[in-house]
Parts: structure tokens; C-alpha cells; sequence
């Protein structure tokens, strides 16, 4: 995408420029109708010519075990029961949920490392990243990752290099039930009150749209059936929000300590000019030196090779 | 302010030094990002082909690197659907999804190979030696276990002793051509993998 579509720069003060006017996009990821094939993470690595290392077997269905850097996208597989002891499996695709006030941008301090674009990407630049892992605190949702390799945080882009070229994200593309579907963010919204529709037919009634305000709402939404506990699909927060604490760090303490450093630097220069060096005054014009070492013992006799005899 | 002429001077030089410093590049980078990925098929060589694996026969599209100049040997980067054909639209199922990896693994089989009884190794050989070989066995264990006729003496021409594994991502046209040929020569153990 073009740099002109860029509306947000992590530590960066200056406006970006914001007149070019684009639609919104969004990824839809229907969990209902996903059947955990995998083909998705299978994609994405593919795509972004990634290649975990093949690891062991933990007694899930994970694998890996976890998202890292060369993984953004995994299926989380849980077994729910319900009341009346009916056995659910919930399969929710993780990875980057590309917020709309993204806590990864608010708590970098690496100037353009991570970006958000006016369609709603928010993609990570690896080079200008400092590898200080600050966005993982930031992010509500535990997504990106520290490379062991280059030390540089990683997470999924929303393949902002096809949707750039007006294609769909590789995850999309590949998925054969079309649990994953990929449009403007009004149309995935309308079609997942079509499916919330479905869904509450077939006795889902707490069936829903995971579009979490608290983080401005998202660029990758979840249609659940038990929209009421998104915390079933291992470990989904209901109500995400970016960390007080990267606000107070971020907002009030980084002025604040950029304020107290410049003030304690122009302090300096000018108590320079006025004062100058702090130069010590002898008090006493004999004792020179220090004169502490030679008030020894008078047992201990000087001897002066030099001195006339 | 007063300042001593020695004063002023010290001030004018870390004046120049910060901003030579500045000019130098210390500077804070503009405001400016560029593009983080290129969209890496732009100029890829395009070629249509169905996936191996199953007999659903999803169509693929592999891209390969180079512009089909003289000079370029065409290597395949990417693999994925395509959204053009009719049995798949587009998806893949993870092992389709994957097929770049088997295009380029080590172990794949790229030439007819023999293990001659009574070894331990494989052999390759050429396609036509192959097919040759395969033709003459193919003979010797039809003219050996034909059955022409069975106990009541009714024409059968039944060869049982060989079977016939087809490939399952075939095109009609090429299954109707397999059934033949195999059917005609009298096999009746046939199949196809669809499995895999």
C-alpha cells in the first residue's frame, strides 16, 4: 500500500497524511463453521515463506504449541461442556486481531516500526523495530512474537502485500469450508448477522459478533456461538482493552521525562555560560596535595637521596 | 544575557556542531515509511495445474520465478488455488496449501528407479528402459496366468495376477484412455488413489 495510506506511526508526533479516503477492511472468521483443517496456518506460512520448526506433540490438537514468529496464525483447539453436559469443541483461529487503536502502535517507542494503514492493517516494520518488546505488553491479545533469530517482533500483516494488490489474505483464499471471509468491514458485518440469524435458529441463542469496543473494534472479527463467554475459545477476552499502564507510560511519563531531560540539559548549558566549571579554592596555599597521606607516623623517617648530607 | 566574547564563540560552536550533526544523519528519520512487503507474483510466470494429492482434483496456479527468457532455469515459489476452476474456487485443503514443499523436498521421486530382486538398492534407469521393463514383465506374467476360460468352460479372459494403481487427479478424458488400455488387456484389480 501506498505510504500516502498510512494514518498512524508508532513514536511519532507529526500527522501522517490523512486525506486519502479507503474503505475499511475485515477479515470474518465464522468459528461455527470452522472444522480446524489447519489450511489456513498452512497458507500463511506459505505466503509469507515462513517455516516453523516442527516441534512435538503437547497432547492437543495445537501445533504448534503456540504462535511465534514464524507462526502468526494458529488454530486454538477447547473442549467446553455444557449444562446439560453436551460436549462442544471451539475452534477459533488466533493471531493479529489489527485493532482500531492498536496497543502495539500506542506502546512502541521505535519511530515508524509499527504502522496502521486507513483500510485498518496494522503491520509491524522489521526495520525499524528494536526488538524491546514493548507492543507484546501493549497488545490485549498476547499476538506478537520476538524472532530468536533477528530479535524483531513478528505477527501477522493481514498480508498487507495482497490486499495491497487488491487480493484477499492468504488464510482466506485457501479456507475449504469458507469459515474465513474477507470483504469491506460493513459487508462482514452484514454477513455476520446473516450467520448470527442462522445461528440463533439452530438454538445458539447467545450467538454474536466479536467486534470488542474496547480496543476500537477490530479488522478480524469472530461470529461465536457462545458470544456471551468468549473466554470458551481458549481464552478470548471479553472486554480487551489496552493496558492503563502503557497510557501512563506512553501519555503522561514519556513527556514528562523527555520534558525533565531537555530541561536538565539547557540547565546545564546555561549554569556553563553563567557559572562556569566548578573549580575547587585551595584554602590553604601550603597544604597542596593531599595532605592527609603524609601526616604519618614521626617514627617513619624521610629519606631524600638528593638532600646534602 | 551578557556574554564574554570567549563565551559567544563556545556557543556559535556547539551551534555548528549540533546542526553538522543533524546534516549527518543523527537526526530523527522523517515521517515517512516506506512500503514494507512487495507483493512478490508480479512478474511470475503462471501455469495451471491440478493438485496431486486426492481425487477431489482441486486446480492450482504455480508461479514460477523468471520471465521464460533463454537465460533463466524457472524455479516454483508459490503454489496456491485456483479461484478460476469450478471443483475448488480458489481453496486448498492444508496439504494442497503445502504442495511447495513437496515440489521442492529432497526426497521426492523425480526418475524411474528399479530395486532388482534380490537387492537392497534402488537403481535409476531411463523412461524408455522403464517403460520397456515394465512391458516385458507385464507379458511374461500375462502369457504365464491368463485365465482364458473358467471351470465351465465360458470365455472369462480374466488377468488376475497384476493390478493397476491410477492416478486420481486425471482428467475424464485420460481415466476413459486408463480404463480402456487396463480393461483390455484383462485386469481386474483397478484402482485409483484417492486417497493419499
Amino acid at each position: 500500500m501506498a505510504t500516502q495510506d498510512i494514518i498512524a506511526r508508532s513514536a511519532t508526533t507529526t500527522h501522517s497524511p490523512s486525506i486519502r479516503q479507503i474503505d475499511e477492511v475485515a477479515k470474518l472468521i465464522d468459528v461455527s463453521k470452522c472444522i480446524g483443517c489447519k489450511a489456513c496456518q498452512v497458507a500463511c506460512s506459505e505466503w509469507n515463506d515462513l517455516r516453523d520448526e516442527v516441534g512435538h506433540n503437547h497432547g492437543t490438537y495445537e501445533s504448534p504449541a503456540d504462535l511465534s514468529a514464524d507462526s502468526w496464525t494458529l488454530m486454538r483447539f477447547a473442549e467446553h461442556e455444557d449444562e446439560a453436559g453436551k460436549l462442544e469443541w471451539l475452534i477459533r483461529k488466533d493471531g493479529c486481531m489489527h485493532c482500531a487503536e492498536p496497543g502495539c502502535l500506542t506502546a512502541c517507542p521505535s519511530p515508524g516500526a509499527i504502522v496502521q494503514y486507513a483500510n485498518g492493517i496494522v503491520d509491524f516494520n522489521q526495520d525499524h523495530c528494536i526488538g524491546c518488546g514493548y507492543c507484546i505488553t501493549g497488545c490485549p491479545f498476547d499476538v506478537p512474537r520476538i524472532s530468536k533469530k533477528d530479535n524483531k517482533a513478528y505477527k501477522c500483516s493481514l498480508c498487507s502485500d495482497r490486499v495491497g494488490v487488491g487480493q484477499e489474505p492468504a488464510c482466506v483464499k485457501t479456507c475449504p469450508t469458507g469459515a474465513i471471509v474477507f470483504g469491506s468491514k460493513e459487508d462482514m458485518k452484514d454477513h455476520a448477522a446473516e450467520r448470527i440469524v442462522d445461528l440463533k435458529s439452530r438454538g445458539y441463542e447467545n450467538a454474536g459478533l466479536y467486534d470488542p469496543p474496547g480496543v476500537g473494534g477490530t479488522h478480524v472479527m469472530y461470529v461465536l456461538h457462545h458470544a456471551d463467554k468468549p473466554a470458551l475459545y481458549s481464552g478470548l477476552p471479553a472486554d480487551p482493552s489496552i493496558d492503563p499502564m502503557v497510557h501512563v507510560w506512553k501519555g503522561v511519563a514519556k513527556p514528562l521525562g523527555l520534558l525533565a531531560m531537555g530541561a536538565t540539559a539547557l540547565i546545564g548549558f546555561f549554569h556553563y555560560l553563567r557559572v562556569g566549571r566548578n573549580v575547587v579554592e585551595e584554602d590553604e596555599p601550603g597544604a597542596v596535595g593531599d595532605a592527609a597521606v603524609h601526616k604519618v607516623d614521626p617514627a617513619v623517617h624521610e629519606f631524600d637521596p638528593k638532600a646534602p648530607r | 544575557m551578557d556574554m564574554n566574547r570567549r563565551q559567544f564563540f563556545k556557543v556559535c560552536a556547539v551551534g555548528l556542531g549540533t546542526s553538522s550533526l543533524a546534516a549527518l544523519g543523527v537526526a530523527p528519520p522523517n515521517a515517512y515509511a516506506d512500503q514494507i512487503r512487495h507483493f512478490k507474483l508480479a512478474r511470475t510466470i503462471e501455469t495451471r495445474n491440478t493438485c496431486p494429492y486426492c481425487s477431489v482434483g482441486c486446480g492450482l496456479i504455480m508461479y514460477s520465478q523468471g520471465d521464460a527468457a533463454k537465460n533463466v532455469a524457472q524455479n516454483i515459489i508459490h503454489i496456491e488455488g485456483d479461484s478460476d476452476h469450478p471443483v475448488n474456487r480458489g481453496t486448498l485443503c492444508p496439504k494442497g496449501a503445502g504442495l511447495l514443499d513437496f515440489v521442492h523436498s529432497e526426497s521426492r521421486l523425480k526418475v524411474p528407479q528399479v530395486r532388482e530382486a534380490g537387492s537392497n538398492e534402488w537403481k535409476e534407469l531411463g523412461w524408455d528402459e522403464a517403460l520397456d521393463r515394465i512391458s516385458k514383465h507385464m507379458k511374461a506374467d500375462r502369457d504365464a496366468n491368463f485365465i482364458e476360460t473358467n471351470e465351465q468352460g465360458q470365455r472369462v479372459n480374466r488377468w488376475l495376477s497384476t493390478g493397476f494403481l491410477a492416478a486420481s487427479a486425471s482428467s475424464n478424458e485420460a481415466g476413459y484412455i486408463t480404463h480402456k488400455v487396463v480393461r483390455s488387456l484383462g485386469i481386474l484389480g483397478f484402482d485409483n488413489q484417492a486417497r493419499v
